[in-house]
């Protein structure tokens, strides 16, 4: 239904762009005036009046079509007396009619159901209709709105451009939309999330493992289940697997990635730059996916393999693989970012360095790095967000379990592979369990917004400076 | 310390610390080339399938079909039977267990290949016909050298008796590698012979049209907003602060917003293309918008100038000679994004593609897989099969971005302008 109406807007509008523009003309002729705008803006004028608030129309309806049709039915199907106590019964149910409409549900079909579905075919075609019928008055409104506009010669070429630069606008505000519903949808979870377990748990428990967590309505536990639900959800073994491989990758990337950006701003010839720059921005380029079946299928059991030599148990999933591994995916994040810092320090300062007779690496060390300081250490925060962030590695290679340790050859876990774990799969919408991903996603997004604001204020204010 | 051997000392220095900016790199080069050395020697054998050459013979009364019958009443009869009997016939068995060790060197879709070749011909009734029948995964990996033949029968997933058989095949050359076309066409499987990307293929696809089709129109028209028409002010500033944010958010955030806000809330349907489309050019967005602005920011005022001295309107000076001018720069720089968004898995895990779909998604609708998450399945798999399929995926996702990467390279040298 809503691609007829689409095809029949689009017909409808381009049939309208060559009227406008021949009816202008003749009016033009006909009246011998002189018009305000080229004829095809005229036509273009009526196309946007005639797309634009249809469309949107139709856009907005066919979001909230499905949730209003759906909260209607269950409350008719409850009126009916079908019997369900929470939403996914609630859920299941509205499946079913939906299905018994289609004409796809093979189960038995009781009284409720039936009466149910005539209900969603009547309320479905009421809605079909209204929206058809209220789409092609929008259409006939703002068509005739515009085509007096054009009859009284108006210039529609600036009116054109004043739609247009409200759509080019509206384009940007996606931005924010997105980051809104980044954080409505991640608080929205996390309040309920907290509103069962308490923030101060969460944040100094020491102890995490959801899989306990079974409980399926959270308004109804017993209080020997509240106390395993506390003791379920320690953040900290979580923090300190993921700063801990962070803090390896970083061991990795740190030294790598800046000695090369050095190489490449001080010391290579443009030759050498122009190969080995996008090689090592290579890096950065291939799938995560790839690294961590590279880590979890090579690198660790080869860990395991040279452990075994010395008498050592390491395990296949251990924090080094990983670490090493997301260490070099980084590089190029460091490197590059450095290079591009070292770059603008003014040469005046390395000129005056050589002056008095220091040699290139002197120059480097004691006056190019401190001068560019600020600007490296941002690479290196928005290097570490990056690292905490990183999620498919990890998943694959670092192991799944939450251990408190230190030790580079077991297994951790880090906030990004809980995440994943907690939700792949069917998960149950209302359950702690589920509401902890988002908590866990909450805390990360304010981390890594935390650590990339005060990167870029630093490389911002290290560019004011020499700029 | 003398002054010769203090300006040795330092020289020295010079040497070592030049040295270990060169180590960098080389390590980085070296660790690009192990990578794919390591995925291009696992994956290279994925491309080949083993199958062993099997006498077939139509029997009119086992299928219980007439010659001339209709392609439904073959559809719906029974090859089971003649399967065994054709299969059987490739090595003496002596008892029921080794009949079964022998059915168990073919995979599980012998019936249906043998069914196959019989659709393609109907003449072949009550007559013999040899046919290349694909061998199990264990006997697969065994002719590619992949599996060790010297463990211990009871370490060994196949037995004795299946070596041996094995071992008259290879002699008597009934048993052959061809191309595997089943890789490239079918939808995933539980048996690694007969597993493949296709619906993988189609799933990331029909995810990066989507995101194609929703994020380079939103992206160019927001970064011509903010680089030509904003006004300097907070609403301007906060957009440009949300967009640098956006795109240093961690990938995963936005499979919890996308299975939160479309899933939960507007209820599209799960584990589908047009749900990972939307999501990845969300996260998309921002990566591409940042490299248009870029690529207008570069246009020289003049042109701009020009344009208004003749007396274009700021519209017609900037969708008439500024956009044309940046287009080479925003389409790398999409193609770029979109390359990126190709390899994303984290939110599309979340997002349900994980899901074990056979079927090869025919509409944006259907559930469906797609390559990134596809190799995260695969390598999560404990068949050994599995693993030569997981790096031959990969070697077509690293090709799939190669091609991006120098298109988008190719774009730029050739269609930029220099203004300087």
């Amino acid at each position: 239904m809503n691609f007829v109406l689409i095809f029949l807007i689009t017909i409808f509008s381009l049939s309208l762009f060559f009227y406008g523009r021949s009816k202008t003309k003749s009016i033009a002729i006909e009246k011998n005036i002189k018009l305000n705008a080229l004829p095809k803006f005229y036509g273009y004028y009526l196309v946007l009046w005639c797309s634009i608030p249809s469309l949107v129309f139709l856009l907005i309806w066919s979001l909230f079509e499905p949730v209003i049709v759906k909260s209607i039915i269950i409350e008719t199907a409850a009126n009916q007396g079908a019997i369900f106590n929470d939403k996914n019964e609630a859920n299941l149910i509205y499946e079913k009619i939906k299905a018994i409409h289609l004409g796809t549900y093979f189960g038995d079909i009781d009284n409720i159901l039936r009466e149910s579905a005539l209900a969603y075919a009547k309320f479905i075609n009421l809605f079909t209709n209204s929206k058809v019928v209220l789409i092609f008055a929008i259409v006939i409104v703002s068509v005739i709105y515009s085509l007096k506009k054009i009859n009284k010669n108006n210039k529609a070429r600036d009116d054109v451009e004043i739609i247009l630069k409200g759509l080019l606008f509206v384009s940007s505000l996606i931005a924010i939309l997105t980051t809104l519903g980044i954080i409505f949808s991640l608080l929205f979870e996390s309040i309920k999330f907290f509103s069962v377990i308490n923030i101060f748990d969460y944040l100094f428990g020491t102890n995490w493992s959801p899989q306990r967590a079974f409980v399926r309505d959270a308004s109804s536990i017993t209080a020997a289940e509240f106390e395993e639900l506390k003791d379920a959800f320690g953040f900290i073994p979580l923090i300190a697997g993921t700063t801990f491989i962070a803090f390896i990758a970083m061991l990795v990337a740190v030294p790598i990635g800046l000695f090369s950006g050095i190489y490449m701003a001080e010391y290579a010839s443009l030759k050498i730059r122009r190969i080995s720059k996008p090689i090592i921005e290579i890096l950065a380029g291939i799938p995560t996916v790839v690294y961590g079946f590279f880590a979890a299928l090579t690198v660790g059991p080869f860990f395991r393999q040279i452990g075994e030599n010395f008498g050592l148990t390491v395990s296949s999933e251990s924090a080094l693989a990983a670490g090493l591994i997301m260490g070099i995916m980084i590089i190029p994040y460091v490197s590059s970012l450095s290079d591009d810092v070292i770059n603008s320090v003014p040469q005046s300062l390395r000129d005056g360095s050589y002056a008095i007779g220091a040699t290139k690496s002197e120059t480097i060390k004691k006056v190019v790095i401190p001068a560019a300081l600020p600007g490296i250490i941002g690479s290196i925060l928005l290097a570490v967000s990056r690292a905490i962030g990183e999620t498919m590695i990890v998943v694959m290679a670092a192991g799944l379990a939450a251990n408190l340790t230190i030790n580079p050859l077991e297994s951790t876990t880090t906030i990004t592979t809980q995440i994943v774990m907690i939700l792949v799969g069917d998960q149950e919408f209302d359950s702690p369990k589920t509401q902890s991903a988002f908590a866990l996603g909450l805390t990360l997004f304010i981390a890594t917004l935390i650590l990339n604001y005060i990167a870029q204020r630093a490389v911002k204010k290290y560019r004011e400076k020499y700029d | 310390m003398t002054k010769e051997q203090r300006l040795k000392k330092r020289h020295n220095a010079e040497k070592r610390f030049r040295f270990y900016g060169l180590a960098s790199i080389f390590f980085a080069l070296l660790f690009v080339l192990i990578l794919v050395h390591n995925i291009f020697s696992k994956g290279s054998s994925a491309f080949m399938k083993t199958a062993i050459n099997v006498e077939v013979f139509y029997d009119k009364d086992l299928l219980e079909l007439e010659p001339g019958s209709s392609e439904e009443e073959i559809l719906e009869a029974d090859f089971f039977d003649i399967t065994i009997e054709s299969l059987l016939k490739v090595y003496p068995a002596k008892n029921m267990d080794e009949e079964d060790a022998l059915i168990e060197l073919f995979t599980t879709d012998a019936e249906i290949e043998i069914k196959k070749a019989f659709l393609n011909n109907k003449n072949l009734i009550g007559k013999k016909i040899n046919l290349e029948i694909t061998a199990s995964d264990d006997i697969d990996q065994l002719h590619k050298g992949n599996y060790p033949r010297d463990l211990p029968e009871d370490r060994r997933r196949i037995s004795n008796f299946q070596l041996e058989i094995y071992d008259v095949l290879v002699e008597s050359k009934t048993i052959t590698k061809n191309f595997n076309n089943y890789f490239f066409k079918n939808g995933d499987s539980r048996d690694p012979e007969i597993a493949g990307i296709g619906g993988a293929l189609v799933g990331s696809f029909y995810s990066i049209l989507i995101c194609l089709l929703l994020a380079f129109p939103v992206a160019v028209l927001a970064s011509i907003y903010l680089e030509e028409f904003a006004p300097k002010n907070k609403i301007t500033d906060f957009i440009e602060i949300n967009i640098n944010n956006l795109a240093a958010v961690p990938s995963i955030v936005y499979g919890l917003l996308a299975l939160q806000i479309l899933l939960a809330t507007i209820q599209l349907p799960r584990s589908t293309p047009l749900v990972a489309g939307i999501t990845l050019a969300l996260m998309t967005l921002p990566r591409i918008i940042i490299p248009c602005r870029a690529s207008l920011k570069a246009v020289p005022p003049s042109i701009r100038e020009g344009a208004l001295a003749v007396g274009a309107s700021k519209f017609q000076s900037v969708f008439h000679h500024v956009v044309p001018l940046a287009l080479p720069g925003t389409l790398s720089g999409t193609i770029i994004g979109l390359a990126q968004a190709l390899g994303e898995t984290a939110p599309l895990i979340l997002i349900g593609m994980v899901a074990f779909v056979v079927d090869i998604p025919s509409t944006p609708i259907d559930p469906s897989s797609s390559l990134p998450v596809q190799v995260y399945l695969w390598s999560e798999s404990a068949e050994r099969g599995f693993v030569e399929k997981t790096s031959a995926t990969i070697m077509m996702l690293l090709s799939f971005l190669i091609v991006m990467n120098f298109l988008a390279v190719y774009l730029r040298q050739k269609f930029e302008k220099r203004w300087n």
